[in-house]
């Protein structure tokens, strides 16, 4: 479909070799700071949209260790508080992204097998990458990172807070479950990704996709059987026990029977959708999400019927045949049918502006506009088990919110502020003043690299000034969500 | 409700009406009440549009409405100029990823003599679905993307076709088959995708630079041989031999055909424009992300810009984060003329969004309602046609309830040749068809 999937695809593997350049915005004074306790601020005077008990006009919000301590109108402050002055400015809960690639180092696809539990994308999150800080300015607080589609059952997922300039270690957002990425349809069974004389892959069909998740949940169900006899034979005393071979793929399925790790479902077509709930029955283990689901529509009753949560697209189509049916009107539907729905961005340019894809379902569909909101804040919060804590503005929940210049669902609005943990990690203002310091910087640094006596060899480190050139221009061309990159990522992600 | 409904109605019947015969008279329409967005002058409250024989006859405020002339009561509504879409793959694509349905990109380096509106499928069911978004006409161009390129350099790509979003054939719907000849400015890539092997192969930069002098020499040597076939055609001699892609060129070296050059990073843009410049070529530059950094250089050459998918990554990592989205604002003030392009099929709806989302950055409003009618109507020699709500242009124009660039406006009717086209289309067939799902039995 478009570009931005070019993007996403020809810049992963290049992803190594990127940041190894400056990033903005994120010099050394940057990061001081955040190690200092969270300031006591008052947003003061803005329409804030709650999402879960409407709107204040004119109202103030208190954050205190981090999270919301009061919100109201003429909410009193302590005289320390950093008042943050949003006359005319509308405040909204951060974005929570459902379905997102960012600040992943190299490939998002364990491409090699059907089944890729064993893999984390946990343990490659890369806190340098650039689209976290561009997300951040879109007021995306929260993402999903999953692994790819190229596997019925894919990798371990992580939700992050994108706290840009902490380290990686400091991104997971704190208490939520785990996920495993599923999914269904033309990724997994390699319709599209077919690499020249390699061997074809089983599933190549969707009843060989339903074979391969009832396998390995049959393979798991066992296997846990095995550790419960050997837990229980330990619990009773018995002594020199021989215990279970550790299994890493079947492990995390482990997790998902006990309800200890949400399933991520990629899926399009409505055949697929059922499936995968009827599976799910037959284990026993609740899929948390369908991912995509672009024909959620057709079975929406269904899917609200096994209390799945739903995460879409504002308006992809056409770019294969799963998604030739896809409506625009999906999200509003579903939600009409009871589903909790969310809009999700599964790139990082279209996670800067969530809130208007979200908008869309106001035309599309007719939802109101705090329907139309939830679909980006709340939903997602819920989807992800994280709602206690993120997706609406209600005392003692975390302080994670975007500051736009006017109401979020509409095409003009742009983020003043975003704030996570009750810090502000976005601030536009500071951003468009501090370029021309970062102008003058990278100026300089490029003229000591010039002067440079010995001539340099690698093409990929000279320093001309000239544009990189493995930049390769998406615009002019569209590789859609195929297969552009090398074999190991022949999955595709959306 | 219902009277939307019966109005969809209405416009599937007129659409039957207009196209079955063309020996029937089309049908007179006026639109009133309207606040009108001419983009020729200041908006009209209390407007009315007058449509005759397919054109716009009048707009104005105090105008007679001529007897048999429908009228379209617009009260609480605005009247704009449809959408123009510069660059899409309209009709050449329906699904990206089966190749069976692309044919946006031909084999081989050279075919100027390829013709878009060849390929271009009426029925593509992306086209109703494009037009529900307020865009009544596009360029499709060929070689400017799609899944099929096979990473080959389509060097000349073809001609691109300007085409009216409604008809039962090419012929209803063309505006200008041989609109722009579009060529691929060849990049400097040291690491490539091999579709052979699927791994990213690497070479040295110099092998790199040596290929792309290569390309661009083939590429002057064979305008160099169009030139000179162009003047044998005018000789009356006929003593030449016939070739039917020189003789496709000949437009082109003649400076009639306007070049659509995509090309974005600085190094290419440059290359592009001095090259079209020694080549007296008519230039539009397409794609563009890094315009910005050769402004004074479009300016002093007067090149119009098409400026590819804006609500996309800045193409270097250290650029600011809304460096696609302040760049309108920044050529404007460089005295550029510039238009927004979708560069696809299924996010041509997103043009209007694009243009909001420059607003928001900076760019006037009113500019950024130019850059999606008017000025890709200048930009490919169309707006003595369309572009503007002014008389004697084609009646292409939408009536909406609010600002057509806004991503909650709907549109409420939409006109093409003067003809009321139905905003039906598939995707709103299966909302009504799965809406009306009753319960599944449990």
């Amino acid at each position: 479909m478009n570009v931005r999937k070019l993007i996403a695809w020809l810049a992963l593997p290049f992803a190594l070799v990127n940041s190894a350049s400056a990033a903005p915005n994120k010099s050394a004074a940057d990061r001081s700071g955040l190690d200092a306790p969270a300031p006591v601020i008052l947003i003061r005077n803005a329409t804030i949209l709650t999402v879960s008990h409407g709107t204040i006009d004119k109202g103030d919000i208190l954050i205190k260790d981090g999270k919301i301590a009061a919100v109201g109108s003429n909410v009193k402050a302590p005289s320390d508080a950093q008042v943050v002055d949003a006359t005319g400015q509308f405040v909204s809960p951060g974005i929570i992204d459902c379905h997102s690639h960012i600040a992943v180092d190299g490939s998002v696809n364990e491409g090699s097998v059907s089944v890729s539990s064993m893999v984390n994308i946990a343990d490659v999150i890369d806190s340098d990458d650039i689209s976290i800080f561009r997300d951040l300015a879109g007021g995306v607080t929260t993402a999903n990172i999953l692994h790819g589609s190229a596997n019925a059952i894919g990798g371990q997922t992580v939700v992050i807070k994108l706290r840009w300039g902490q380290p990686a270690a400091k991104l997971p957002f704190e208490g939520a479950l785990p996920g495993i990425k599923f999914a269904l349809g033309e990724n997994p069974k390699r319709s599209n990704f077919r690499v020249p004389g390699g061997a074809d892959r089983y599933p190549a069909t969707r009843m060989g996709v339903e074979e391969t998740i009832r396998s390995a949940f049959t393979e798991a169900r066992d296997y846990k059987k095995a550790w419960d006899e050997y837990n229980k034979r330990v619990a009773g005393g018995e002594k020199n026990v021989i215990p279970p071979r550790r299994d890493l793929k079947l492990d995390p399925l482990v997790e998902v029977l006990e309800g200890k790790r949400y399933v991520h479902a990629h899926c399009y077509r409505e055949d697929e959708i059922l499936m995968l709930l009827r599976v799910a029955k037959e284990f026993g283990f609740h899929v948390q999400t369908l991912q995509h689901v672009l024909e959620g529509y057709k079975v929406a009753d269904e899917i609200a019927a096994a209390g799945t949560g739903a995460s879409t697209f504002s308006d992809w189509w056409a770019y294969k045949v799963e998604a030739y049916d896809a409506i625009p009107y999906n999200a509003a539907l579903m939600t009409k049918r009871g589903v909790v729905v969310s809009v999700n961005s599964d790139d990082a340019a279209e996670a800067t502006h969530l809130n208007q894809e979200a908008a869309k379902s106001m035309l599309y569909g007719g939802l109101t506009h705090d329907e139309a909101l939830k679909l980006v804040t709340l939903n997602p919060a819920i989807q992800l088990g994280i709602d206690k804590r993120v997706g609406s503005i209600d005392v003692g929940k975390d302080a994670d919110l975007a500051i736009y210049n006017r109401d979020p669902l509409s095409a003009y609005a742009v983020v003043e502020k975003t704030l996570i943990d009750g810090r502000v990690y976005f601030d536009r203002v500071k951003d468009i003043s501090g370029r021309a310091a970062l102008e003058k910087e990278k100026k300089d640094l490029l003229g000591k690299a010039a002067k440079k006596p010995e001539p340099e060899k690698k093409p990929d480190e000279k320093k001309t000034g000239e544009k990189k050139p493995e930049e390769k221009k998406p615009e002019a061309k569209k590789p859609e969500d195929m297969p552009k990159p090398p074999q190991a990522d022949a999955g595709g992600v959306q | 409700m219902n009277r939307r409904y019966y109005f969809c109605f209405a416009a599937a019947l007129s659409l039957s009406c207009a196209c079955a015969s063309s020996a029937q008279t089309a049908t007179d329409y006026a639109i009133t009440h309207a606040k009108v967005f001419t983009l020729a002058g200041p908006p009209i409250e209390d407007g009315t549009v007058l449509v005759h024989d397919g054109k716009i006859s009048a707009v104005g405020s105090a105008i007679n409405i001529p007897a048999g002339a429908q009228l379209i009561d617009a009260k609480g509504l605005q009247v704009y100029p449809g959408l123009f879409d510069p660059v899409t793959q309209m009709g050449l694509s329906e699904i990206s990823a089966v190749r069976s349905t692309v044919d946006t990109t031909e084999t081989g380096s050279f075919n100027p003599d390829l013709v878009a509106a060849t390929a271009i499928l009426p029925s593509s069911a992306h086209i109703p679905v494009t037009r529900a978004a307020g865009i009544t006409e596009v360029v499709a161009a060929p070689a400017s993307g799609g899944f099929d390129s096979g990473g080959e350099s389509n060097l000349v790509g073809g001609q691109a076709s300007a085409i009216h979003l409604a008809g039962w054939s090419i012929e209803d719907m063309a505006i200008n088959k041989r609109a722009a000849m579009v060529i691929g400015w060849p990049a400097i890539e040291t690491r490539t995708f091999d579709f052979t092997t699927f791994s990213i192969k690497e070479k040295p930069f110099a092998d790199v630079k040596k290929e792309y002098d290569k390309q661009v020499n083939q590429l002057a040597d064979y305008l160099e041989q169009a030139r000179h076939y162009a003047q044998a055609m005018q000789s009356s001699t006929n003593n030449f031999q016939r070739d039917t892609k020189l003789e496709a060129l000949a437009p082109v070296v003649r400076g009639e055909m306007p070049v659509l050059v995509f090309a974005d990073d600085q190094r290419q843009i440059r290359d592009a424009v001095d090259f079209c410049d020694k080549q007296k070529l008519k230039m539009i530059l397409a794609g563009a992300s890094q315009a910005w950094k050769v402004k004074d250089l479009l300016r002093s050459k007067s090149v119009p810009v098409i400026l590819g998918p804006t609500l996309a990554a800045p193409s270097e990592e250290d650029n600011p984060y809304d460096r696609l989205l302040t760049q309108p604002e920044e050529l404007r003030a460089a005295g550029i003329k510039f238009a927004f392009g979708s560069f696809d099929n299924s996010f041509a709806r997103r043009l209007g969004q694009q243009a909001a989302n420059a607003v928001a950055h900076g760019l006037a409003y009113e500019e950024g309602l130019k850059a999606v009618t008017l000025y890709p109507a200048q930009i490919f020699g169309l707006d003595k046609e369309l572009g503007t709500l002014e008389a004697g242009k084609i009646a292409n124009f939408i009536v909406t309830n609010g600002d057509p660039l806004e991503v909650t406006t709907e549109v409420r009717y939409l006109f093409i040749k003067g003809q009321l086209i139905s905003t039906d289309n598939k995707q709103k067939a299966l909302y009504e068809k799965y809406l009306n799902r009753p319960k599944p039995a449990r």
